[in-house]
């Protein structure tokens, strides 16, 4: 019984859907059942008001003593109210009135909302500020107060109060024609309109018009459901022309006799019901056509399925250096998502080793499956994706078919995680120093002081000069290369034995790339960290890494160490993605001449 | 942010008075005779002019206007040109009535809402479905429908709560909480259902954010994550959203105290526009908006709160 709100995201929808598929919509919308069951009460509850004559000889307004709540019998099918009043009849005739007096709030909302919604959307400035500020006060002030005003001192009528409603909620109009008319004039085509002449008034009914139809078929359905609501409401309380009849006055002589004959109750407050959430279901649906509602999927993808049995596309397992210090060991990783009709492959049988200590790189070009597979090793996908694996050996744990709360017991203590977009990273409501404080305190069993000690120290030691004053200050506090230290900073917090850092370079200057892969190395060798790098960057690989895989489409092409893979690459995939770096080397990279390799791998 | 507080503080007192003006006019402007009204149908017509005089209403709209005003904003409300009580006394004895069940229906919403909300964003599934269908319906049914079936079933038939009445807090605190039960489940159906399904819209948008799937690779519990980093951050609009439903809140009042027997401002306001006490009304609405423009501002706080880039301007 509240104005309805105002659908920012239909009108988005509206204004990027394509026009041309409007059509369609109520093709659509005739597909789904409980649409057509709203539209088929709808139709039925107005005709029967329409046809009250017809279906009734019985006089609605005319009271009579003798037949006070007289009960159900042939002449009256439903009884009679508290003043001898046929009730079939008074339903038949209130939803004349009920029914037309929400249309005319439907009507006064539109005709006061459209054209201030398409003035103030499409001119902006001055005016439209005025509307702004105008609608924000109107909508403050509570319709119920207004209209008892306006029925004790203007009108009895319900058709008054009902258009004064619909001044009252014209501002929720107001605001889903404006939304909607400011997103289309961003659209290009608004802009050629213009530049080939034609008018506003004209750019305004062909271009704009057609946009905000659908989204106000949404609102016209909510309002008319709230002023059904609300007309009852005030007819209830005992306003309302005593010659009209009307849902809402039955409900008030209802309650009359609520305890003599409360069955007088249920019919009006049943039809009233009726009405309002088959307008409220009909607006639902027809919102969820319009934006075109994909279903929610309801698969967790923590979970890895087993898939030893599969052999369909297995690459060759690397196990060159299998030994003790193996950390991980992942054999037939598939990755898929649900496409329309099917399913899509994105990591298809990737196998691979990190021994401990070891930094492997996972090279490839974007939409390769490189950060997928990362994802996929710490059971990151969201829910709708399906993860298999032959194997997946953590530290000689199976890591397929861990449950939850088992992985995360793994999750942030043995295995971490840096992201590739720093600012997206940190929750922008929490300090840096809580929500680095969380994990800590539930892996490593400590209280908040010990966390804060702790913190403070590996704070200092990624490189941030005032470890104090970045613990307490909130992520939009600090630029993205502190960030990013930040980020590593809360990685090796629980001291992991692997560290996957999917491009963690990717988004920052170039001078602080380097820095940022200098601290990744220094940590991995202090610690002895097993690392998976995701990059698409051979200089970073040439910087920091021991073994290198490089993916193409979902699949492992080659695995090499980063001295074979330079100097006598083995797959064609590979040579190319060489040359083509090596063509657009940044000027930093000591690529050219020959790769610098990494000390660790040159005493290797 | 202090600033932004006291420019919503100005507009919101700029608000009251508008409303108020206009109210007052609109009263003054009826065909309805009040004097006539006061002193009867058997009265002459010379008791009602004299009446009338007494009130003041022979003067012109503009002097009356000024008039009213003048005393409304030095704190005076004036009379109830029925019974010369006070207004403000009328207004402080139905207050507290009123503003426990709006308090209690605002309190009830922001805990069902939270935890529906969060709980449909968390699981897919038919909970979900079955939780957005519900608040698709229970929006949409007048909340003093449901008001009506819990008086009938809960109060007259199982009588579990008492039907009528109000028991101040002072008294007993056990009645005060069962006298308000039914009437703030009653209005807060609707604000429930709007807040939830906007918390769950927000939850899920967080939900697909970056910094949930850190947070989820450093080993957080699902629980954790959601009830304090994803409901923290989905916040701010549900707060906007429930802020909007408290102004239909404090209307839904109006028919809800009807329903329970309650003597609160909404059934003061009622009894005074049928029979145009004008004082009564005019006062009744400045009431009804400043608790409004109140609310709103405790909104605006809880919305710097939440947000540390606001509460940082």
């Amino acid at each position: 019984m509240t104005v309805p709100p105002i659908d920012g995201t239909v009108a988005a929808a509206a204004a990027s859907g394509e026009t041309a598929r409007r059509r369609h919509i109520v093709v659509r919308l005739l597909q789904d059942p409980v649409a057509i069951c709203c539209i088929v009460v709808l139709l039925l509850l107005t005709a029967a008001s329409v046809l009250a004559p017809f279906l009734t000889d019985q006089d609605p307004i005319k009271s009579s003593l003798a037949e006070t709540l007289a009960p159900m019998s042939q002449q009256h099918p439903l009884g009679a109210d508290g003043v001898g009043r046929d009730v079939v009849a008074r339903l038949l005739y209130g939803g004349q009135t009920s029914l037309a007096a929400a249309c005319v709030a439907v009507l006064v909302a539109f005709a006061v909302g459209v054209p201030a919604g398409l003035f103030g959307g499409y001119y902006r400035g001055r005016a439209d500020a005025i509307l702004a500020w105008a609608s924000n006060f109107i909508m403050a002030v509570p319709a119920i107060i207004i209209l008892l005003v306006v029925m004790a001192a203007v009108s009895q009528s319900t058709y008054v109060a009902m258009a004064v409603l619909g001044l009252i909620v014209s501002p929720s109009v107001y605001r889903l024609v404006r939304a909607s008319v400011v997103s289309v004039r961003e659209e290009l085509f608004v802009d050629a309109a213009k530049v080939s002449g034609l008018s506003d008034a004209r750019i305004m009914r062909r271009h704009i018009l057609p946009v905000v139809q659908a989204p106000s078929i949404i609102q016209a359905a909510q309002i008319f459901g709230v002023s059904i609501g609300i007309q009852a409401g005030i007819a209830f309380l005992g306003l309302g022309s005593p010659t009209e009849a009307s849902w809402g006055a039955m409900l008030n002589d209802a309650f009359a006799n609520i305890y003599s004959a409360p069955l007088l109750l249920l019919w009006p407050a049943l039809i009233i019901c009726m009405t309002t959430a088959s307008l409220a279901l009909l607006a639902n649906s027809l919102r969820d056509t319009l934006s075109g509602s994909r279903r929610r999927p309801t698969r967790r993808s923590d979970r890895v399925r087993d898939a030893s049995s599969s052999s369909e596309g297995s690459a060759p397992a690397d196990f060159a250096d299998v030994a003790d210090d193996v950390l991980l060991a992942v054999d037939n990783l598939m990755v898929d998502y649900p496409v329309d009709g099917g399913r899509r492959t994105v990591v298809d049988g990737v196998s691979l080793t990190v021994c401990r200590g070891q930094v492997l790189g996972l090279v490839g070009e974007s939409g390769s499956g490189k950060s997928q597979t990362a994802f996929s090793l710490l059971g990151l996908l969201p829910p709708e994706a399906r993860v298999s694996a032959g194997r997946l050996l953590f530290d000689g744990v199976e890591l397929k078919g861990l449950g939850r709360s088992a992985m995360n017991r793994l999750r942030g203590k043995r295995i971490a995680y840096v992201p590739q977009e720093p600012m997206s990273n940190l929750d922008p409501s929490f300090t840096i120093g809580s929500q680095l404080a969380e994990p800590v305190r539930q892996h490593m069993k400590v209280s908040a002081k010990e966390a804060k000690t702790l913190l403070l120290a590996l704070l200092e030691r990624v490189g941030i000069n005032d470890p104090a004053r970045v613990y307490s200050s909130y992520p939009h506090q600090i630029s993205g290369g502190m960030a990013q230290r930040v980020l590593i900073a809360g990685a090796i917090s629980c001291d992991p034995d692997l560290l996957i850092a999917d491009e963690p370079t990717t988004a920052l200057d170039v001078t602080v790339q380097a820095e940022i892969l200098d601290l990744i190395r220094s940590l991995q060798a202090e610690r002895n960290m097993g690392v998976i790098l995701v990059t698409h960057d051979f200089g970073v690989v040439a910087d920091i890494c021991d073994r290198v895989a490089v993916m193409h489409t979902g699949k492992i092409v080659e695995t090499a160490s980063v001295q074979d893979l330079f100097s006598a690459p083995q797959d064609a995939y590979t040579r190319m993605l060489l040359s083509s770096t090596l063509e657009d080397a940044k000027p930093r990279s000591p690529l050219k001449s020959t790769p610098k390799l990494p000390k660790r791998a040159q005493t290797a | 942010m202090v600033v932004f507080l006291i420019r919503r503080l100005l507009a919101g007192i700029l608000l009251v008075i508008l409303v108020a003006s206009a109210t007052y006019i609109m009263l003054n402007y009826t065909g309805s005779d009040v004097a006539r009204n006061i002193v009867g149908e058997t009265a002459t017509p010379e008791q009602a002019l004299a009446k009338a005089a007494e009130l003041g209403l022979n003067r012109p709209l503009g002097v009356r206007y000024f008039d009213w005003l003048g005393t409304t904003l030095s704190g005076d409300l004036g009379k109830s040109w029925f019974n010369n009580v006070p207004v403000s006394t009328t207004l402080l004895n139905g207050l507290p009535v009123t503003l426990s069940i709006i308090f209690g229906a605002l309190l009830l919403s922001a805990l069902v809402s939270v935890v529906l909300g969060s709980l449909a964003a968390l699981r897919a599934g038919w909970f979900d479905k079955t939780v957005q269908a519900s608040a698709v319906l229970a929006d949409s049914i007048p909340g003093f429908l449901v008001a009506l079936v819990l008086a009938m079933v809960v109060a007259v038939n199982l009588g579990w709560l008492p039907a009528t009445g109000f028991v101040p807090f002072q008294r007993s605190a056990v009645e005060w909480l069962r006298s308000i039960t039914l009437p703030s489940i009653a209005l807060a159906f609707g604000a429930t259902a709007a807040t939830t399904q906007q918390l769950r819209g927000s939850m899920l948008d967080v939900l697909k954010l970056d910094y949930v799937r850190t947070l989820r690779s450093r080993g957080l519990s699902d629980g954790r994550i959601v009830f304090k980093h994803v409901l923290r951050n989905a916040a701010p609009p549900a707060v906007t959203v429930l802020s909007l439903q408290f102004i239909g809140l404090v209307g839904g009042a109006v028919i809800v105290e009807k329903v329970f027997g309650l003597r609160g401002i909404g059934s003061i306001a009622t009894s005074a526009a049928v029979q145009g006490d004008a004082p009564v009304v005019l006062g009744v609405v400045i009431v009804m908006v400043l608790i409004v423009v109140v609310v709103n501002l405790i909104a605006d706080l809880a919305y710097g709160w939440l947000n540390p880039k606001v509460r940082a301007e």
